[in-house]
């Protein structure tokens, strides 16, 4: 099996690198020399206070914004360093979740999803289709949902079908923005379960941007702390939580912090007496 | 047929290679030609299946896998292919589960009579509750403006100044030379004809009666209405997607009085100045043409328009000014109210709103021009 180094994820190589990272606006300075590095097969929880430049990390690593200095490698190409051919061959091995859905409004659900199935995988319009509703369906949407608008939908139910349409191509790196913002608990424990459940088979690396510290808990394999312009610590969320500073104190020991430890060290307990 | 993804042998069929989205088509005709699945799906095979010799597999694969061998027999993979990496097997009883219900809906369809029947009907609803709503929010407008007219505080001076500059200063240099060019082919048209009867010194008359009573206010109506009936629109719209006008009114703000009647008025102040630059810069062109090609100086026009044009025909022109300025302003703001939340709907109701802008305007002045004849005016 030669091929099986895609399927099965080989641990510590890394799919994007940042390296010296600048972001600005005018004279408002988001990232100074930020570095961080996806692992590949890994999921990485990026956190940090509000306008400490998470989405805009996401945006300059998929490319959206031209950084203002340093350089972002995702899958070994500097992505603003190639030509639009190379960067379309690239990108289509991303997946990205935006924070608000972003569906296309002037198409239904399977539509929006067989979009890049038919663009991308030429695959036949009806085959497209067919795929769409199956991935509509494993995001746990119902099969009316698939000739509905995005207009017409729920919050929660346009971030299902957004995810859906990110993992339309089955990315090798899914990029997700809060992608539990929105979502009941109910409904966020079984998304958090599904991406760690695809990740698993499909062997993809996840870039989750959150502030769903339950997520972290049961999604993430590493956590990277934005602050102060810059990568403050990346670590297990065990090791993270034990940095000596003030906000990862806060965040993490918070009573939401504090909660969401117990129910995942409740978790892993029953999991454990279970087998 | 020996192929890369499939090997039969009698009752047992050897999967292989990789299950990709990539090769999704040539696997799923390899399926077909090899006759494991029909075009209708839904019936699993009875054969064997052994996925041992996967060597990928992705989502797009393993829906194949789970039509090819069943819902139930991909539940149950871990006890007849343990072999499979435990990875691979998750995702074949995930999809399996999600495959469980059915996914094929189709839409409602109906005889192509009954369809025809039925947007003819739509359109025939649509037509009447689009006036009905335009009466009523006219009817809305005109309250609130009355009801605020005694009420300075609530005057929205900064806004209405502001709508000033855009929809009108902004649009002076295009009704100029809008206006002018029109003025000028109305004065050929005029010369051409009139120079048969040797009345050339009527073209001065024809250009000076067409641009003040009805060319000057008019093109500048149909301008602002092209012009600013689609911002009005686009504005309103984006807002209305972007729930602003439901915060406003959630915190007890009238958006009537806060984004309409600043627009309103605005228009009702900018139209009526436009058309006066309007009717000017026709005069003008007309001016122009008369006199480089018909040798009437630029005094004799003057004289002529004096002593021939009173001053009856510049009111009746210039009264028409607030009502298309009210009814261009009320129909853009009316259309960026209907927006839904789609892109789509935002174009929609914008090329709507410029559409009947510009015909209310047209249907105005004719019967205005009905009226007017009748009168003697």
């Amino acid at each position: 099996m030669i091929d099986s180094a895609k399927s099965t994820p080989q641990p510590d190589q890394p799919v994007i690198q940042v390296k010296g990272l600048v972001n600005r606006f005018g004279a408002h300075v988001v990232h100074e020399n930020l570095d961080l590095t996806l692992k590949r097969g890994e999921i990485l929880g990026v956190v940090g206070g509000s306008g400490t430049g998470k989405s805009v990390l996401l945006r300059s690593i998929v490319g959206l914004k031209r950084p203002n200095g340093g350089a972002v490698e995702v899958l070994g190409n500097t992505l603003n360093e190639l030509d639009d051919k190379q960067r379309s061959q690239i990108e289509r091995r991303f997946g990205v979740l935006f924070q608000r859905g972003a569906l296309f409004s002037s198409l239904n659900l399977q539509e929006n999803i067989a979009l890049p199935l038919i663009e991308h995988a030429r695959l036949p319009r009806e085959d497209a289709e067919h795929l769409a509703r199956v991935k509509l369906a494993l995001v746990g949407l119902p099969p009316q949902a698939a000739l509905q608008f995005p207009e017409s939908l729920s919050g929660g139910m346009v971030k299902r079908a957004a995810l859906a349409r990110a993992l339309a191509l089955d990315p090798e790196i899914l990029f997700l923005d809060e992608p539990t913002a929105g979502l009941d608990p109910i409904g966020a424990a079984a998304f958090d379960q599904l991406l760690v459940t695809l990740r698993n088979a499909l062997g993809f690396s996840v870039f989750l941007v959150t502030h769903d510290l339950d997520t972290l808990y049961a999604a993430c394999d590493r956590v990277a702390v934005l602050s102060q312009k810059r990568v403050l610590v990346v670590d297990t969320i065990d090791k993270v939580a034990d940095t000596d500073d003030e906000w990862v104190q806060d965040y993490f020991h918070g009573p939401r912090g504090r909660a969401a430890q117990r129910a995942h060290a409740a978790f892993s307990t029953n999991a454990y007496t279970q087998e | 047929m020996p192929s890369e993804w499939i090997a039969r042998h009698d009752q047992t069929v050897t999967l292989k290679g990789e299950w990709t989205l990539a090769n999704y088509r040539h696997i799923k005709t390899a399926l077909i030609h090899t006759e494991l699945i029909n075009t209708e799906p839904g019936k699993p095979t009875g054969a064997t299946v052994s996925l041992d010799a996967i060597t990928r597999l992705d989502t797009a694969g393993a829906i194949l896998i789970v039509e090819l061998i069943g819902v139930e027999k991909a539940r149950a993979v871990a006890d007849w292919a343990a072999e499979l990496p435990r990875e691979q097997q998750a995702l074949l009883v995930r999809i399996a589960e999600a495959m469980e219900a059915p996914l094929d809906v189709a839409p409602p369809s109906y005889s192509r009579i009954s369809q025809a029947l039925a947007s003819v009907g739509q359109q025939m609803v649509g037509l009447w509750s689009q006036q009905h709503q335009l009466l009523a929010f006219i009817g809305l407008v005109m309250a609130t403006l009355f009801h605020l007219a005694l009420r300075p505080r609530h005057w929205r001076l900064t806004a209405t100044v502001a709508h000033i500059q855009q929809s009108g200063l902004n649009a002076v240099p295009i009704v100029a030379l809008l206006t002018f060019m029109v003025g000028a082919v109305v004065a050929f048209l005029g010369a051409t004809v009139l120079q048969d009867f040797g009345a050339t010194i009527y073209t001065i008359d024809l250009v000076a009666f067409s641009f003040l009573r009805e060319f000057g206010v008019l093109l500048a109506a149909i301008l602002l209405a092209g012009r600013t009936a689609s911002a009005f629109t686009a504005q309103i719209g984006a807002m209305k997607s972007n729930e602003e006008i439901d915060a406003l009114q959630a915190q007890g703000l009238d958006p009537i009085e806060l984004l309409v009647l600043p627009r309103v008025m605005a228009m009702l102040i900018s139209l009526p100045m436009l058309a006066f630059v309007g009717m000017l810069s026709g005069l003008a062109g007309g001016a122009m043409v008369t006199s480089l090609s018909l040798d009437i100086s630029l005094t004799q026009f003057m004289a002529t328009l004096q002593k021939d044009v009173s001053v009856t025909h510049f009111l009746v022109g210039l009264s028409k000014a607030p009502v298309f300025a009210f009814v261009i302003a009320v129909i853009g703001c009316l259309e960026g109210f209907k927006v839904s939340g789609s892109a789509q709907s935002v174009g929609e109701h914008t090329t709507s709103s410029v559409v009947q802008s510009i015909f209310m305007v047209i249907l105005i002045d004719a019967v205005a021009a009905l009226f007017f004849m009748e009168m003697g005016w």
